[in-house]
């Protein structure tokens, strides 16, 4: 390994940082090959002293340009966001240049000075000093960040972010409204953003009061979607944002209402999709889709239509009859830690009734025959619309059902429940034309057919081993009826 | 004999007594707090039924040593109508009043605004409870620190009406308990603003005269606010508006960065706001150690949402008004060119505190004051234009500008009772602790290692510096605040300490056994033997004495106290 510092506190309260700065060894290697001559010439990098420091400031060279280290010696004094540190080298050589003076900043992983192994290099070491700073500007310069590394710094040591000063000359950015015209005025808070994000507070227009550049114009410019602000400024009495805030939901602050609109309050069962959506965004879901071919089950509708079997039922019939040869997606991830696998596979099925949302659950899908389904899925619409249904009848599911075919809606997305491993939505069924494998066009009913899952115990090949069953179910499905 | 001061006789509806009345006087020593009212009064009166138990066996070893000065004869009666007059009933004032009771001197206080002062009303009180506040608020909102505790707290807000209420209610319970206390006592509390109309003569309110054998000074400061800077009340404001709270700007300016100017960035920016501070020095907390400056501003700056501009003097300062925000313009300290001008909602200034000392008729016994501070020796005896003292004077607290903190003024006005009855007393100011209650705080007693060195240079000797981290501490390590430093300057060759400094949680608890050792005289070698309960906060201390390295194996006496 080359080029490496190790630093190593006086104070005994620092005790907490890594012990050793190690660039990666791609640097080295790739730099080698095109500069085989500098091979005894080192950088000095800025080391991480700090697990949250992105840049250090040298307080002050303990040695000069021209004397000679040993390895374990200090060479210069780094001021982190925690404490002062002294950095030691862990190379022999001679210390030839300092390329970022005392009082000046560099970020971690930036060349600060150059150590040449002997003499015979001081020449040469001299020249990609000069090139090192030329190129950097100085003190904040050959600031190129660790990710940047294949290419020798001394040659690219790129122009320098422009890190905003607090006061800059008076710039055309922000429009002011009230404040001096043509001012670039920035929050403290924004100008800290703007220094880490590394933006330019001058090409930021302000929205803030008197047109200053607020800490979210700053993030808006970095492109960052906010976490949920804190309340901070606030009254404490605001339930919502608690509750959103505790789920890890989205609570934004929002914009007053539009003159003359309404505010409508959820009504309880409103509420419950609301918390149950913000719930689902805690889960890692994931989507497979797959074109199932309806032909012959258009033609079994078509047959048992008349002995009182819906669509629904024949879908939850073969979603079950699909689960029961793929158990996990069957299953529920609970603890994040687990599987918990279901002795009894219910299929929810999603129904909008009377402006709401619920899914009523047909029990044991697997178990009962199209008939008694379809019987049972009747009740349990009719005990909906009178909202007699019992907690068991609606949230026992273990897989939900989603169709929206009827309306034409060709496929969707559907959110996963919480609770459930997976969630199924069905779109219609569609004339395609199909290029057959023997080079004849068909025309065929095709349905698209999206399931949404738990990534955390439901992986891409079992949904897609699942789907393929359950197409092939729906393209056979004389087993149905069974 | 002297007669009962009508005024007495009015604030207090037990009947005034003096200790130096003759015995004849039925019941001498009714006055004092506990003492057995309840044998005379079928019920308790309130004010004594609160008193709590020391407070009464105080009370009783009071009057014991009440009776020993009057059997004693201390001469025949004052021909004054009291034996000391206090001008100002702040902090110092009060507690030069309540030892002049025990030292048994008929003792008045005169007070112009309300009893109490700047620190009960306007200083260290109410800042207290909004710090207090920001302390909490900061806890709820640092979701890393509550997480490594495993804690889960949802998002936490405040009431800006709420929060102003607790300050104001703390100032007014802690001004009614300083009132009680004198009252209780027997110390007379005079209204109006108090002059000295000549040697030993003081004028309170419109026209009652008085007459007093001595006379101490103590009216405190105002906070100062520079030439051109316009202060409303409202966007511009000093600490004395800000306590009160009354609105949480989003970007407010903190003019000067000492102890109020830092403890206001705490509050406001545990409330939501922005700072940005102006400093006329080249470095942010001047007068702080400046190893314990920079660890300060590593974690009470520069994570929080502040900025700065160092080494500049806001030359005018105008309120927000016609739709414009605060306009402060900046120029440089040295060259006075235009530096930058600032755009904020607020701006607070905290660029000290003033003495306030007029009207106070100190022209009639010849004395000038020094930018407003009253001249004083080193026993805080009044100095006149000539030069010489002025018999029966003294100057205590902010008024006087030695060290301009609220006990160190009761400290003064101990040692001025001390001198008048008797014994003499010289205060040792680098004994006088100090703390700035950030999050976490910051407090010091003695010197800083410049002034250390720079003594030590002077004086032919030399000094070590010991340090210990909060890291290492169990108890700061539990409560998961190891951010700290404690750091003592030393003499290794004879073991005293010269000044100790600490940053981190409840510093300001920590320093008095380093304070205490320096006004004691404590050696090194001598108190690294004392024992702390583990485990706790004052190890940090525990280990500082114990990794001084000191060469005098044997305690020197106690040094003679050094008067500033």
């Amino acid at each position: 390994m080359a080029n490496s510092l190790l630093h190593s506190s006086k104070l005994s309260f620092s005790s907490s940082f890594p012990s050793l700065l190690l660039p990666p060894p791609s640097r080295v290697r790739r730099t080698a090959p095109s500069f085989s001559v500098n091979a005894k010439i080192r950088e000095i990098f800025m080391p991480a002293l700090s697990s949250t420091m992105t840049e250090g400031k040298i307080v002050s060279w303990v040695k000069s340009e021209g004397d000679v280290l040993s390895k374990g010696e200090s060479v210069v004094v780094v001021e982190s966001d925690k404490a002062d540190m002294d950095v030691e080298t862990f190379y022999d050589g001679i210390l030839v240049a300092i390329v970022v003076p005392e009082g000046e900043s560099a970020p971690v992983g930036a060349p600060i000075g150059i150590l040449a192994e002997s003499e015979e290099e001081i020449a040469e070491a001299k020249a990609k000093a000069a090139s090192a700073s030329a190129g950097g500007g100085g003190g904040s310069g050959g600031a190129q960040t660790s990710s940047a590394l294949p290419v020798a710094p001394a040659v690219t040591a790129s122009p320098a972010p422009a890190i905003p000063q607090p006061s800059p000359p008076a710039s055309a950015a922000a429009p002011s409204g009230g404040g001096t015209p043509g001012k670039l005025i920035a929050t403290p808070a924004a100008k800290k953003l703007a220094k880490q994000h590394k933006v330019d507070l001058n090409k930021i227009a302000g929205t803030g009061p008197f047109g200053r550049v607020t800490p979210a114009d700053v993030e808006a410019a970095a492109g960052i979607v906010k976490p949920p602000p804190k309340s901070v400024a606030t009254t404490a009495a605001e339930p919502a944002k608690a509750v959103a805030a505790g789920t890890g939901g989205g609570a934004k602050e929002l914009p007053p209402p539009l003159p003359g609109s309404s505010i409508v309050p959820f009504s309880t069962m409103q509420a419950a999709v609301s918390k149950n959506m913000v719930e689902s965004l805690s889960v890692p879901t994931f989507r497979v889709g797959y074109p199932v071919s309806t032909n012959a089950l258009d033609a079994l509708y078509e047959k048992v239509k008349p002995k009182g079997v819906t669509m629904t039922a024949i879908l939850a019939k073969a979603a079950a009859m699909a689960l029961v040869q793929h158990p996990v997606v069957n299953a529920t991830c609970k603890d994040g830690k687990s599987f918990t696998y279901n002795s009894n596979i219910n299929i929810a099925v999603a129904v909008a009734i009377n402006g709401g949302l619920i899914t009523p659950v047909l029990q044991d899908a697997d178990k009962l025959d199209l008939y008694l389904l379809s019987q049972k899925w009747k009740e349990l619409v009719d005990k909906a619309r009178s909202k007699q249904l019992q907690p068991h009848e609606y949230n026992s599911g273990t897989f939900t059902l989603s169709n929206l075919g009827m309306f034409g809606v060709d496929r969707f997305d559907a959110i996963l429940p919480p609770g459930q491993g997976a969630i199924m939505a069905v779109g219609a069924s569609k004339p395609t034309v199909v290029a057959g494998s023997d080079g004849f066009f068909s025309v065929k009913s095709k349905m698209q057919v999206n399931v949404t899952a738990d990534h955390r115990i439901i992986y891409g090949a079992d949904l897609a081993a699942f789907l393929q069953t359950f197409a092939k179910i729906i393209e056979n499905p004389e087993g149905l009826t069974l | 004999m002297h007669s009962l001061s009508s005024s007495s006789a009015s604030l207090s509806s037990v009947p005034s007594h003096h200790p130096r009345h003759p015995p004849s006087v039925p019941l001498p020593t009714l006055r004092f707090c506990g003492l057995r009212p309840e044998a005379l009064f079928p019920r308790p009166l309130s004010l004594y039924s609160s008193c709590s138990s020391p407070a009464r066996r105080s009370a009783r070893r009071l009057r014991s040593t009440v009776l020993v000065s009057a059997s004693a004869g201390n001469g025949p009666p004052s021909k004054f109508d009291y034996d000391l007059v206090i001008i100002g009933a702040g902090v110092g004032g009060h507690g030069a009043a309540l030892h002049a009771v025990e030292k048994g001197l008929k003792t008045a206080i005169i007070e112009g605004d309300v009893v109490g002062g700047t620190c009960v009303n306007r200083g260290c009180v109410p800042s207290k409870a909004l710090l207090a506040v920001s302390g909490r608020m900061r806890e709820l909102q640092s979701d890393h620190h509550l997480k490594s505790l495993g804690l889960q707290v949802a998002a936490a807000g405040y009431d800006r009406q709420g929060v102003a209420d607790h300050a104001n209610n703390l100032a007014s319970k802690i001004r009614s308990n300083l009132t009680n206390s004198m009252k209780a006592l027997g110390v007379d509390i005079l209204t109006g603003v108090g002059t000295i109309l000549g040697p030993q003569k003081v004028k309170y309110g419109k026209d009652n005269i008085i007459t007093a054998k001595n006379i101490i000074i103590a009216t405190g400061s105002v906070p100062f606010v520079p030439k051109g800077i316009e202060v409303d009340g409202k966007t511009v404001i000093t600490s004395d508006h800000a306590l009160k709270l009354e609105f949480v700007p989003d970007w407010i300016a903190i003019v000067g960065s000492g102890y109020i100017g830092l403890e206001f960035s705490d509050v406001y920016t545990a409330l939501g706001s922005e700072v940005t501070f102006v400093e006329a020095l080249d470095q942010l907390m001047p007068g702080f150690d400046p190893e314990i400056g920079k660890l300060a501003q590593r974690v009470l700056i520069n994570p929080r949402n502040i900025d700065y501009h160092t080494g500049v003097f806001a030359s005018k300062i105008t309120p927000a008004r016609d739709g414009k925000p605060v306009m402060i313009e900046l120029i440089d300290a040295k060259t006075k060119e235009p530096k930058d001008t600032l755009e904020v909602d607020a701006a607070l200034i905290a660029t000290g505190r003033a003495p306030f000392t007029n009207g106070l008729g100190l022209e009639n016994i010849n004395v000038v004051t020094q930018r407003g501070f009253v001249p004083v020796d080193e026993r805080m005896r009044v100095i006149d234009a000539d030069g010489k003292l002025v018999p029966h004077v003294y100057c205590i607290g902010d008024a006087n500008g030695k060290m301009m903190l609220a006990h160190a003024a009761s400290a003064q006005g101990i040692s001025v009772v001390e001198q008048v009855t008797g014994k003499d007393h010289i205060l040792n100011h680098l004994s006088i602790p100090a703390a700035c209650f950030t999050h976490p705080e910051i407090s010091m007693v003695g010197l800083t290692e410049p002034q250390a060195k720079e003594k030590a240079d002077k004086d032919g000797f030399t000094i070590s510096v010991a340090k210990t981290s909060f890291k290492a501490n169990t108890k700061a390590l539990a409560e998961n605040e190891g951010e700290g430093l404690a750091k003592m300057i030393y003499r290794p060759d004879n073991g005293e300490i010269l000044g100790v400094h600490i940053f981190g949680l409840h510093a300001a608890d920590l320093i008095h056994e380093a304070s205490n050792a320096i006004a004691l005289g404590t050696k090194i070698q001598d108190i690294k033997f004392a024992v702390h309960a583990h485990p706790t906060l004052s190890e940090v201390l525990d280990e500082l004495f114990k990794s001084a390295k000191v060469n005098s194996p044997v305690s020197s006496p106690v040094s003679e106290p050094v008067g500033v």
